[in-house]
């Protein structure tokens, strides 16, 4: 028999190197050497959380625009200049962060560092390029939530799970509101968020932090820090829902039959310390894939669910969720499957998790650090989402070992507080009669 | 990066990329066959098979299999292809013995128990479910049916709702008997593994299975004769328009020019043409792209685009008239240049983990490459053609033969005179 895997056989030799430029860029290095590959990641701490009240999608809306070009690179010449390279690129926003990364041949990271750096100060767009840019995101906007009845309803749930809270507010933003983006607005958040001190920037892959620290003085070090900028990020206290909120949603697009069940929780930066790891081997017990004990309950011993699943969503830097979801089987209705589910739910709060199973989810879960350290854009994010959502270098580092320190203590007092049926939202996805293709 | 070949004591060959920076093994393996053996009558089969490789093996009930796989942080993901099954299995070092032990296990005494059957058929069911009312989906579905009538290729790889019930645990007991055999695998490992254990450990592993295979042959797909269109009706604000075309084999010499120029039309993002037309220009789309797909039996160019309903004539329009253009131009110097450069600057792009590194070399022992291609590879791009991609444009993209699928309620544009008469 193997002995259980440890936190030491989790982290391996590698070392990440951490410094400040003069203008307040914090810059994080983690050299890996088996390939001549560089990644680049430029993470802002700015999100969909930080829209102005009215335009919500302009932190994304931004992120479609840093692609637009500047003076010295004209529309169209950043992605030339990235392909030409042989390099890859891409951007996303989140909640809190909005982040670019190129991956390129090592040799080639002074050009798309100075692609970065130019465009973090002298970015330019045209009223029309506003106009297009708006068609673009309104197209996206269908492909990902009009056309997408499972995607309407985690709106609606998650507006009823943070009220009062941006994170209630799409990321991509309000349709109406995605139609009025305005180029003043746009100019505005750009040079209030887009300055070195509000941003992380993190290269992975065959590099040395010497020369990483040298091409960063070059590039980004003669770019003012932003005055504009709030010392600490104001918002709202999130508030849970006072009372069980259930939001059903009829489309012939549906399918099937789904039930989801969400519960406002800390994330691992607003959480007292131990009560994210607890929350999210909890999850890792009850969600992970087909050996997670909702899968076993609904899927396997009751028959009612087709699959089960869910996860404890993390890197939001005011709060998480935990969610649950499970797809009815042929003929179960949804106040089965619901009813199976908050009676799960229930046991699970009065402590249903056994050490056999806190053993082997820290198993698998450690192995994920080892995992994902075999790929440099992985390690990358990982670093960049938890530095710029409010996590410091040591608090990651640590990470394997506060995992290896949770007991089923811990997990029963995490379930017994957070798992309030109060608390919940709950969302039920049901095929509308008539189906579209039949 | 040193790519051994090797040759275990049993006869089974495999490549080896040595990497001991990290303490894991990523081993990936294919059986050729795929979704084209699927009998007549039980589409969805090889699918089937791979969706129940977890649920239980040797003395282990799907219960036990799934406690043992999360105990010993095993990652095992079987997946079905029209030409192949494969399968990504990656183990940390420490528990290397143990997981290949499972892996053994898992291909030579897999348990396809009556009611584990059950309950993925009610899977694949729901997933078939939920597939009909996602419109890329019915789309990529609707296409191949079309393109493919009469051919493996035009069934659907996840089955149907008449053929999946049908599909019984001898059905998946026989799809195994006759795939998962030695003379179809191909093996590739790369991570914290010396040569010599590897052989013993292939030898372990793999030396249970029959030594033959059954593979029913796959007559080589003729596509279907176009113009032809179909709309699926869905009442949805964007449409999803699938457009294809006859593609190039990857044995054709003509192989090369036409990657190069699928990147010039729109495989190269931001730096294609059918992007800058249809969304940097003209804002009529999020998303427009294209690809060359060499099966083993067919070849196929293909592209898509999500745009609102009323933009769908213009949408298409434009890409005809883009297709048509290159087809009567070819790309210019400049586009082949930048071409190049991406392609042959990013390949490296593809080696920087275990586990991308063993999904090329897989690849390379797929198509019969051999080690040294990963090597050749840039200067076989280098050296296409202006002339080349011209030649292979001229033969790929006739626009007035698209095989086009639209799902949603598109709203047309007045079609130009070709079109009325097709």
């Amino acid at each position: 028999m193997s002995e259980a895997l440890s936190a030491e056989d989790s982290v391996s030799a590698r070392k990440v190197h951490e410094f400040f430029l003069d203008n307040g860029l914090q810059v994080i290095v983690i050299p890996d050497h088996r390939a001549p590959v560089a990644t680049q990641m430029l993470w802002y701490k700015v999100g969909s959380a930080d829209d102005p009240k009215g335009i919500s999608g302009l932190a994304h809306f931004v992120e479609h625009l840093m692609f637009k070009g500047t003076e010295a690179n004209p529309p169209g010449q950043f992605a030339k200049v990235v392909a030409r390279n042989g390099g890859e690129f891409n951007a996303f926003t989140r909640n809190d962060v909005t982040a670019y990364f190129e991956r390129v041949a090592r040799d080639r990271l002074p050009t798309v560092m100075a692609l970065e750096a130019d465009r973090m100060s002298n970015l330019r767009f045209s009223d029309d390029e506003v106009k297009s840019e708006r068609n673009v995101v309104l197209e996206e906007r269908r492909s990902r939530v009009e056309n997408a009845p499972n995607a309407i309803l985690q709106e609606r749930m998650m507006a009823a799970l943070f009220p009062g809270h941006p994170y209630g507010i799409p990321v991509i933003g309000w349709y109406e509101e995605i139609e009025g983006f305005s180029p003043e607005a746009a100019v505005a958040f750009y040079k209030r968020y887009y300055a070195p001190n509000n941003a992380v920037l993190v290269i992975a892959g065959d590099v040395t932090p010497d020369e990483v620290r040298k091409l960063a003085e070059e590039n980004f070090g003669s770019i003012p820090a932003s005055e504009t900028l709030e010392p600490v990020r104001v918002r709202p206290v999130t508030a849970a829902p006072s009372e069980p909120v259930v939001i059903q949603l009829a489309d012939p697009r549906a399918g099937r039959i789904t039930v989801q069940r969400y519960f406002p929780v800390p994330s691992y930066p607003s959480a007292k310390p131990g009560e994210a790891e607890a929350l999210d081997l909890m999850m890792r017990i009850v969600t992970g894939g087909a050996a997670g004990k909702l899968y076993r309950r609904l899927v396997v011993e009751e028959k009612l669910a087709a699959t089960a699943g869910g996860g404890y969503v993390r890197p939001l830097r005011d709060a998480g969720m935990l969610a649950f979801d499970a797809i009815a089987a042929e003929g179960v209705t949804a106040e089965q499957l619901e009813e199976a589910m908050t009676r799960f739910i229930a046991e699970l709060r009065q402590g249903s998790v056994t050490q056999a199973d806190l053993d082997r989810a820290k198993s698998s879960y450690l192995a994920q650090f080892v995992y994902a350290a075999d790929s440099q854009d992985e390690l990358a994010g990982h670093y960049g989402g938890f530095l710029s959502a409010g996590l410091t270098l040591d608090q990651i580092e640590a990470w394997p070992a506060r995992i290896d320190e949770v007991t089923v203590a811990d997990i029963e007092k995490v379930a017994a507080t957070y798992l309030d049926p109060a608390r919940s939202v709950t969302g039920i996805l049901e095929p509308s009669a008539e189906s579209l293709a039949a | 990066m040193d790519i051994q070949r090797i040759t275990s004591p049993g006869g089974i060959t495999a490549f080896l990329v040595e990497h001991h920076d990290n303490p894991l093994i990523a081993l990936r393996f294919a059986f050729r066959g795929g979704s084209a053996q699927d009998p007549q009558g039980k589409s969805g089969l090889a699918y089937f098979v791979t969706g129940m490789m977890d649920e239980g093996a040797g003395d282990m009930d799907a219960a036990a299999f799934q406690e043992r796989e999360q105990e010993l942080a095993v990652h095992m993901d079987f997946n079905a292809a029209r030409d192949l099954v494969t399968c990504s299995y990656q183990t940390l070092t420490a528990r290397k013995e143990e997981a290949f032990d499972l892996l053994k296990t898992v291909l030579t005494e897999p348990r396809f128990d009556e009611d584990a059957t059950e309950r993925v058929k009610g899977q694949i069911l729901a997933g078939l479910k939920l597939d009909q009312n996602n419109p890329v989906n019915v789309a990529s579905r609707a296409w191949s049916e079309l393109a493919f009538a009469g051919h493996p290729y035009g069934l659907p790889i996840k089955g149907s709702f008449e053929t999946v019930p049908s599909i019984m645990p001898d059905d998946l007991k026989g799809y195994a008997d006759r795939v998962f055999a030695r003379d179809n695998l191909i093996v590739v490992a790369v991570g914290d593994i010396d040569p010599e254990t590897l052989a013993k450990d292939l030898d372990h592993i793999f030396g249970g299975l029959p030594e033959k295979s059954q593979l029913a042959p796959v007559p080589d797909a003729t596509l279907a004769a176009g113009p032809v269109r179909e709309v699926v009706e869905m009442d949805i604000p964007q449409s999803i328009v699938q457009f294809g075309l006859q593609g190039v084999m990857r044995a054709d010499p003509d192989f090369l020019p036409a990657y190069v120029l699928n990147y010039i039309i729109g495989g190269g993002g931001f730096n294609s043409r059918l992007m800058e037309e249809v969304r940097v220009k003209r804002g009529l789309a999020y998303s427009v792209n294209s690809h060359l797909f060499p099966f083993q039996h067919a070849a196929v160019f293909m592209g898509r685009v999500a745009t609102k309903n009323e933009a769908v004539g213009e949408s298409l329009d434009v890409i005809k008239e883009q297709l048509s253009r290159i087809a009567r131009e070819g790309p210019t110097e400049e586009e082949l240049e930048d071409a190049k450069r991406y392609l042959t600057g990013a390949y490296a792009l593809r080696f920087d983990s275990s586990s991308s590194i063993a999904n090329q070399l897989l690849f390379l022992e797929v198509e019969g490459l051999g080690v040294d291609y990963v090597h050749e590879r840039n200067g076989l791009i280098e050296a296409v053609t202006l002339d080349e991609v011209k030649r292979v444009a001229h033969r790929m993209l006739d626009a007035d033969r698209l095989i086009t699928t639209i799902v949603g309620k598109p709203v047309e544009a007045v079609p130009d005179p070709a079109h009325a008469m097709a």
